[in-house]
C-alpha cells in the first residue's frame, strides 16, 4: 500500500465518498426533496431550542402540497411555567 | 408499549433478512416478546434463516383475507419462546397485501407483542412500502458501498414521506445498521469509511455487523447467529444494537479482524 501510494495511486474509498456526495446531492433535488419536513423540522427545533425548553416527542411538522400555495405547519409544546403551547403556520 | 421496526434497505442482498432474524433473536433472548414478519411475499426466507420453513402453515397473506387468524399463523420459535414467526406467502399475486389489511394484522401484533419486526423485500415499490407504513422505527441496513448507499438515500426519502408517521407530520426515526463491514478493505482503503456512510446520509449508527463465515453457518443450519454461534462477532455486533435498540448507550466499536492486524504486520501483497 505504501508503494502504492508513493506511486500516486489513491485510495478507492474517497473517490467513492466523493462521487456519492455529489451524485445524492443532485438526486434529492431531482426527487423534490421528499425529505424536506424532515430537514425543516430539524433546522426549525434546533432554533427554537436555542431559546426554548420543548419535547421532542411531542412536535408534529406538517406539509400541505397545492398547486400555487403550500402550507408549513408547526405544531410544538413549549416547556414552561404553565405550560403553554404555540402554534406556528406559514 | 410496542415498537413497530422495519429493516429495510432498497438494495437486495445486504442483509435485511439475516438482520431481522439476528436482531429480533437477540431482543427475545433477553425476555422480549418478539414477532418478525416476512413481508417479502412470493421469495420468503425468513422461515429458512430461523428453521421454520418446515412448519409453516399459514401465512400474512391468509390471516389478512380471512383464511386463518393470526394464532394459526404465528410460529414459536424451538429455541427461544418469546420469539415469534409470521411468515410471507409465496403466492405471486402482488396484489394479495393490501393496504387496510396490513394495518389491521400489525395492530393485532401491536396488542401482542413488545417488537414487531418487518422484513422488508428489496426494491422502493409497493411491497418495500407496505412494509414500511406502520414502522415507528426503521433500521437501514446499508453495506458500506456506493450502491448500497445511494439506495439507502432513496428508502429514507420515502420513511420519511410515505409513512403513517411522516404524513402525520412526526419525527421517523432512522437508524445505520452497516452490514458486511470486511476490516482487511477498510485497512486498504477500498471500502467507504463509516464516518463517511454516516456523514452522507446523517442518521445515527445502531451497529457494525462485519462480513463473517459465522452468518453462512447459522443459515446453513437454519438458525439466527446470536443464537448458533453466541460467541461470534457477528452475533455479538448483533446483540450489542439489540441493546442500543432498547435504549442502552452503549460505544460502537469498528470490527479488525486478526488477519488483517498480521497483515499489517508483516507486510501484504499489493492487491
Ligand atoms: N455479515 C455477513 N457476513 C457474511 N455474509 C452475510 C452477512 N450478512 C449477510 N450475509 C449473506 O448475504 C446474503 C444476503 O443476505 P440476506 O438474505 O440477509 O439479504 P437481504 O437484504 O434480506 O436480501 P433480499 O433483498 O434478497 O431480501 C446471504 O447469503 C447472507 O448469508
Ligand atoms: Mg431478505
Amino acid at each position: 500500500m505504501k508503494l502504492l501510494k508513493f506511486l500516486g495511486v489513491r485510495d478507492s474509498a474517497p473517490v467513492a465518498r466523493e462521487r456519492l456526495q455529489i451524485l445524492l446531492a443532485h438526486e434529492r433535488s431531482l426527487v423534490g426533496r421528499s425529505d424536506l419536513v424532515a430537514i425543516l423540522r430539524e433546522e426549525i427545533l434546533q432554533v427554537i431550542a436555542k431559546h426554548c425548553a420543548i419535547d421532542r416527542d411531542n412536535v408534529r411538522v406538517k406539509m400541505a402540497k397545492g398547486d400555487t400555495l403550500s402550507t408549513l405547519e408547526v405544531d410544538l409544546e413549549i416547556r414552561a411555567p404553565g405550560g403553554a403551547g404555540i402554534a406556528l403556520a406559514s | 408499549m410496542s415498537q413497530v421496526v422495519v429493516v429495510t434497505s432498497g438494495k437486495g442482498g445486504v442483509g435485511k433478512t439475516t438482520s431481522t432474524a439476528a436482531i429480533g433473536a437477540a431482543l427475545a433472548q433477553s425476555g422480549q416478546n418478539v414477532v418478525v414478519v416476512d413481508f417479502d411475499v412470493g421469495l420468503r426466507n425468513l422461515d429458512l434463516i430461523l428453521g421454520a420453513e418446515r412448519r409453516v402453515v399459514y401465512d400474512l397473506v391468509n390471516v389478512i383475507q380471512g383464511h386463518a387468524n393470526l394464532s394459526q399463523a404465528l410460529i414459536r420459535d424451538k429455541r427461544c419462546e418469546t420469539l415469534y414467526l409470521l411468515p410471507a406467502s409465496q403466492t405471486r399475486d402482488k396484489d394479495a397485501l393490501t393496504e387496510e389489511g396490513v394495518f389491521r394484522v400489525i395492530e393485532e401484533l401491536r396488542q401482542r407483542f413488545d417488537w414487531v419486526i418487518c422484513d422488508s423485500p428489496a426494491g422502493i415499490e409497493r411491497g418495500a412500502q407496505l412494509a414500511m407504513r406502520h414502522a415507528d422505527l426503521a433500521i437501514i441496513v446499508t453495506n458500506p458501498e456506493v450502491s448500497s448507499v445511494r439506495d439507502s438515500d432513496r428508502i429514507i426519502g420515502l420513511l420519511d414521506s410515505k409513512t403513517v408517521k411522516a404524513e402525520r407530520g412526526e419525527w421517523m426515526e432512522k437508524l445505520l445498521l452497516l452490514t458486511r463491514y470486511d476490516s482487511a478493505r477498510a485497512q486498504r482503503g477500498d471500502m467507504l469509511k463509516t464516518e463517511d456512510v454516516l456523514e452522507i446520509l446523517s442518521i445515527p449508527l445502531l451497529g457494525i455487523i462485519p462480513e463473517s463465515q459465522d452468518v453462512l453457518r447459522a443459515s446453513n443450519v437454519g438458525a439466527p447467529v446470536t443464537l448458533n454461534n453466541p460467541a461470534s462477532a457477528p452475533a455479538k455486533a448483533y446483540m450489542d444494537a439489540a441493546r442500543r435498540l432498547r435504549g442502552e448507550s452503549l460505544d460502537v466499536t469498528i470490527p479488525r479482524d486478526k488477519k488483517s492486524l498480521m497483515g499489517m504486520l508483516f507486510g501484504r501483497k499489493a492487491a
